[in-house]
């Protein structure tokens, strides 16, 4: 077999690039295309020739880079398999009318069989990976600590809180205190689609911990339907000061640090 | 075993923390502070824990019972700059230090007690 691909090499590898090629629709440029193709069908030649121990961890490696890459840049599964599946098809127009190979074909045939489906657990896993990258990344993002005033700061939260947030706003609010020498901290729960007894526990203890480090906390932004379920589920705010809206949390925040905001 | 050392500044009594605490050294710290509190007659006293990374629920408790003790001899008790690991520790032992104020750093402890006072 691996005589059979080198001897028809140029001709395969047209074939095989003009099958690929026409699923990649301009997403990818061609002499790139056809580099790589070049590199993976010598790499396919080297394992078939059976007499290169390195060859077949090469050429893992290589298709592994590729749907890695394919992934980063959207393309679809499918998309990505016909990379590896193409040359499957390319070699069978050649040796169709061939009987004596068709054995040699079927080996053939199994062995891109199995590096489709590596190709496809490469690419699985690179997505994988976007997901998690996205997931810490929004996680970040959705916990700012701005600064407000001297000594007052915010921390807005938008999105549900689970204790993994929970745990990272309590440690970025808490940090920010310490750097901002802030004595006062509003958090505004406007974003918080919902408050069960659970996320109620969260806000707690993050007030908690503030009023360890010698802060005031004060929680605004409830809307009405929460306020509803808190008092429904019975929920105790105890001696934590709450505030219908950020203006009114910041005003009650001024007025600890004894300050007075009146027209200019 | 390692003494923490208790500085009278006026009317407060300054304590900072800057060994490990073992729960000894935390024993020996009460007492300490009880004989100086009766000693110099005392109105305030300011724990600095600036120092201190690693908490666990004696010590937490140790430094609330401080505070009770403090109280009986009428003085106020503030502890100051606690890192924010140790309040998250804290918290989620389920010790919440009613028995002592805070403050986030020796100078803000000192004007609490001035106010206070």
């Amino acid at each position: 077999m691996a005589e059979f691909l080198r001897a028809n090499e140029a001709k395969l590898l047209d074939r095989w690039y003009e099958i690929v090629f026409s699923t990649v629709r301009g997403r990818s440029a061609a002499d790139d295309l056809r580099a790589e193709l070049a590199d993976l069908y010598g790499l396919i030649v080297r394992v078939m020739s059976g007499t290169d121990e390195s060859a077949f961890g090469e050429l893992r490696a290589a298709l592994a880079e590729l749907s890695r890459s394919r992934a980063r840049s959207g393309f679809s599964p499918s998309e990505t398999a016909v990379a590896v599946f193409g040359l499957k098809d390319a070699v069978y127009e050649v040796v169709a009318d061939a009987a004596e190979m068709v054995h040699e074909y079927l080996t053939f045939a199994r062995m891109i069989d199995d590096l489709g489906l590596s190709t496809f657990e490469a690419y699985a896993a690179a997505r994988e990976e976007i997901i998690t990258q996205q997931a810490e990344a929004m996680l970040e993002l959705s916990t700012p600590v701005v600064r407000l005033w001297d000594g007052i700061i915010a921390v807005p939260l938008v999105g549900t809180l689970d204790s993994a947030r929970t745990q990272l706003v309590m440690e970025k609010m808490l940090d920010a205190l310490v750097t901002t020498e802030a004595r006062h901290a509003v958090i505004d729960i406007t974003g918080v689609p919902t408050v069960d007894t659970e996320v109620a526990q969260h806000l707690l203890k993050t007030v908690m911990a503030a009023r360890l480090l010698g802060a005031q906390c004060t929680i605004c932004g409830i809307r009405p339907q929460i306020a509803h379920t808190i008092v429904s589920l019975g929920i105790e705010f105890g001696d934590i000061t709450t505030k219908a809206t950020l203006a009114d949390a910041l005003a009650h925040a001024l007025h600890g640090a004894g300050l007075k905001v009146g027209p200019a | 075993m390692e003494r923490v050392p208790i500085l009278r500044i006026g009317p407060t009594l300054f304590v900072s923390i800057q060994i490990d605490l073992q729960d000894q050294s935390v024993l020996q710290l009460q007492e300490d502070l009880a004989d100086q509190l009766v000693a110099t007659r005392a109105t305030g006293v300011i724990i600095d824990i600036t120092a201190v990374e690693i908490v666990d629920s004696f010590i937490g408790r140790m430094l609330a019972t401080i505070g009770s003790i403090s109280r009986l001899f009428d003085a106020e008790t503030v502890l100051v700059g606690m890192r924010p690991a140790v309040a998250i520790t804290l918290v989620e032992l389920g010790l919440s230090l009613d028995t002592v104020r805070t403050a986030l750093n020796a100078e803000q402890g000192l004007r609490l007690l001035n106010g206070s006072s």
